[in-house]
């Protein structure tokens, strides 16, 4: 009797567990994603190698993914929380090591960092409208990779930036409404700039 | 107002997507699972065919509750082995164009049981961490057959109520495969496609080096995402590639790849009710349970939108505008992405915790408290609001139960469901799967808020903020959900092991009473409907399931609550700091 209850579970149970998690391993694991990969290269290959950009021939960046910015004449992006690759210290936009702040709400250490931003923000930008700053210039991003600013972000900085490059203001302000993206159908989303996009046109006006 | 108009145009098109795609899904899954033939079976049939011949299964042949349960627990074991040892060698197999190491044995056990509960709790930085071949074969596979396996369970239960006098509840072979090849697979090869033209990446580059114009490099992490992305999604995993996971412009680029993925979160779990209502022979059963998750959804909204929206007072002092306008979302962006602003987040993260899915477009843990409260208290109320693939259908049956027997106690009849009687042994099982939740969370959350072990982990934040970090681990851990407050550093032997058990026991100890109660529910006659029977279609019975689902979970966790996110809400309004 106990031989033929153990013939039963292994036919029955144990058999099919291991087979089918190897061959589910080789269909789910294996053949799916190297068939999407082969049509996402055949089909969409700017997208599926990461939307890469070029300027005179070189690689500058993703138009997906944010850059840390410190040049007057850039505008700037918004503060990154992301670390080294080993964690040890603070390195903005390390796009190999995505992440947020996760400083809580009542943390005394975001209201320190906070006012340090605001403080800087203001240094830098003598010349912008005074009162409170934009929310998203002086908060981290959740991916600390955060390629897009607000409307408002962007037009604070452009005193600063009309200055850094003898631009008019308006000159300046016109580029930022022309880079403007909306949201999807008018409906999802919100309206924002990709900072990276502004700067390369910012480079390719003077050129 | 705290909330803008474009806000509520946002969620009630999100919602109505939701209805429009419950009824197509719903129908679809109920002939898949009742082995019809659909239109994929041209191209499946043969693969469907071959898997059975090679694991030597009659697909003729059905399981009792007990056969059910030893089928699905010795699969998830093997798959949970593979990948531990996936984890552990992965230094010497392919796809590893950044050389990464062995994954420690203690995060190769997290992980291991996070990815095949469902979970898919991080207690590290993918890009950081997983080799492309892990996260493939190991990661995304579980992605697909965890999401089977929830799916196979909840259908189990269903035929428990559907058939008379009957003894079996189905083959747990073929309803995996089923479920795996009809539905998950199909969606997923369109749904990643889709993805991709967004720009989420699906490629094995080594991590791509770039110059800023400032004349600065930037290594961009790499790898097949898109893949992955859609069954993370689609089987409420939430597992991201990378460690931002939805945050991630490479996961979740844009507005439509947002809205795409959050239908699929919540799909297959709204799908799934009217699939129950179907097979039972009443749709109206089905669209009652929905009813009952929609009422939620919308009151979670109604909590953690204008919490959001309103920002955080604290910097407000500092001079920050967090008003919302044409230029900016405003609002508490810290943690947040500009291209989702508020509505984007909070919805994304309301959908992601009233299922079991814990993928996150935006970083929780600095929500403000009562906007964290949402997602804290969707995943205490058991995750029924559309719920996890397969999960969210069997816990709100078991809430149904519940109501039935207690509207019952009101009037003093024995209580029935679907003309079944809910008696002595039934009532018990729903009872324990019902308590077992709130036993682990407290339990764990109170031994790792006195233990040094425990409060060692506190690194980021602290006050009462700490207290919510740790309900949140063993909440979403046991709720297989998932998503974090990342702030607290899960990566320790205390987190790794009991965060492992919490998982484990949410995911298996509270399916197999489950299917013990199945076991007892099919084998009785069907009792037909009398005056006396009280309608479970109604609207009636929809607000007394709410009733009950919230009255539960409040009475439940009211008092860890008011020691974590509520005091903290409190002393934020009072200027106070940690």
């Amino acid at each position: 009797m106990p031989t033929t209850l153990l013939k039963k579970l292994v036919q029955e149970y144990l058999r099919p567990a291991l087979v089918m998690t190897l061959l589910l391993t080789i269909l789910l694991g294996l053949l799916y994603p190297g068939v999407v990969t082969a049509l996402a290269q055949l089909l969409f290959p700017y997208q599926a190698n990461g939307s890469l950009l070029y300027a005179d021939g070189r690689l500058v960046g993703s138009e997906l993914i944010g850059q840390y910015w410190t040049s007057p004449k850039y505008f700037h992006g918004r503060p990154s929380a992301t670390l080294s690759d080993n964690g040890s210290q603070a390195q903005p936009y390390n796009a190999e090591n995505s992440g947020a702040s996760n400083l809580g709400p009542t943390s005394k250490t975001l209201a320190q960092m906070v006012q340090q931003r605001v403080a800087q923000l203001k240094r830098e930008n003598p010349d912008a409208p005074p009162g409170p700053v934009p929310a998203d210039l002086v908060t981290a991003s959740g991916s600390g990779l955060d390629p897009d600013i607000s409307v408002a972000a962007a037009l604070y900085q452009v005193p600063r930036v009309a200055q850094a490059r003898g631009l008019s203001q308006e000159r300046v302000r016109q580029l930022v409404m022309s880079h403007v993206q909306g949201r999807f159908l008018g409906i999802f989303g919100e309206p924002h700039v990709n900072v990276l996009d502004l700067n390369l046109a910012l480079d390719a006006l003077q050129h | 107002m705290p909330v803008t108009l474009n806000s509520l145009v946002q969620i009630s098109l999100f919602l109505v997507l939701v209805l429009v795609l419950t009824k197509p899904l719903g129908l679809y899954m109920a002939k898949v699972f009742n082995g019809e033939r659909t239109w994929l079976s041209p191209v499946l049939g043969p693969l469907e065919r071959f898997l059975y011949h090679a694991c030597g299964i009659d697909p003729e042949r059905e399981q009792r509750w007990t056969g059910y349960v030893i089928a699905m627990l010795l699969f998830n074991l093997a798959g949970m082995l593979l990948l531990y040892v996936l984890e552990r060698t992965q230094q010497w197999l392919p796809l590893n164009p950044e050389h990464l190491g062995p994954v420690e044995p203690q995060l190769a056990f997290n992980t291991a049981a996070s990815f095949t509960t469902n979970t898919n709790w991080q207690n590290y930085a993918g890009e950081q961490t997983m080799s492309y071949l892990t996260q493939m074969a190991g990661l995304a596979y579980h992605n697909f057959v965890s999401a089977a396996t929830g799916m196979a369970l909840a259908v189990a239960l269903v035929r428990a109520l559907a058939r008379r006098s009957a003894e079996y509840l189905g083959n747990f072979w073929v309803d995996l495969t089923r479920a795996i090849l009809y539905i998950l697979l199909p969606i997923c090869l369109v749904g990643a496609l889709i993805l991709v033209s967004q720009g989420v990446v699906q490629n094995f580059n080594p991590y791509t080096v770039v110059h800023t114009l400032e004349g600065g490099t930037q290594v961009i992490a790499q790898g097949p995402v898109a893949s992955q992305e859609i069954i993370k999604e689609l089987g409420t995993n939430g597992g991201g590639f990378f460690n931002a996971n939805s945050a991630h412009p490479y996961e979740n680029p844009n507005a439509l790849t947002n809205l795409i993925e959050m239908l699929a979160i919540i799909g297959i779990g709204a799908g799934m009710f009217y699939m129950f209502g179907r097979m039972v022979g009443d749709t109206r059963q089905g669209w009652a349970l929905w009813a009952a998750s929609a009422i939620i959804f919308v009151l979670a909204l109604a909590v953690a939108l204008p919490a959001e929206q309103s920002g955080n007072p604290l910097l407000t002092h500092l001079g920050v505008n967090q008003q919302a306008s044409a230029l900016q979302p405003g609002g508490n962006m810290e943690g947040k992405e500009v291209r989702f602003g508020i509505t984007d987040s909070v919805l994304f993260t309301v959908t992601t915790t009233a299922t079991s899915c814990g993928a996150v477009n935006s970083f929780l843990d600095s929500y403000t408290p009562l906007g964290g409260l949402v997602p804290l208290a969707n995943m205490a109320l058991g995750e029924v609001i559309f719920g996890g693939v397969g999960s969210g259908l069997y816990g709100m049956l078991m809430f149904a139960i519940l109501t039935v027997f207690i509207a019952g106690l009101m009037v003093g009849r024995t209580p029935e469901y679907l003309g079944k009687k809910i008696e002595r042994k039934e009532v018990m099982m729903a009872a324990l799967a019902l308590l077992l939740g709130p036993a682990t969370i407290l339990g764990f959350a109170a031994i790792a808020s006195v233990l040094p072990q425990g409060l060692a982990s506190l690194t980021t934040n602290s006050g009462p903020h700490g207290l919510s970090e740790i309900l949140y681990l063993y909440t979403s851990s046991n709720g297989n959900n998932g998503s974090a407050f990342a702030g607290l550093a899960g990566n320790t032997p205390f987190y790794n092991w009991t965060g492992a058990f919490a998982m484990l026991i949410g995911r298996f100890a509270f399916s197999i009473p489950i299917l013990a109660f199945g076991g007892s529910l099919v084998g009785k006659r069907v009792v037909p409907a009398g005056p006396g029977t009280f309608p479970t279609t109604g609207p009636l019975f929809v607000m007394l399931l709410v009733g009950v689902i919230l009255i539960v979970g409040a009475l439940t966790y009211f008092p860890a609550y008011a020691l974590g996110p509520i005091v903290e809400h409190l002393l934020m309004l009072a200027g106070r700091t940690f």
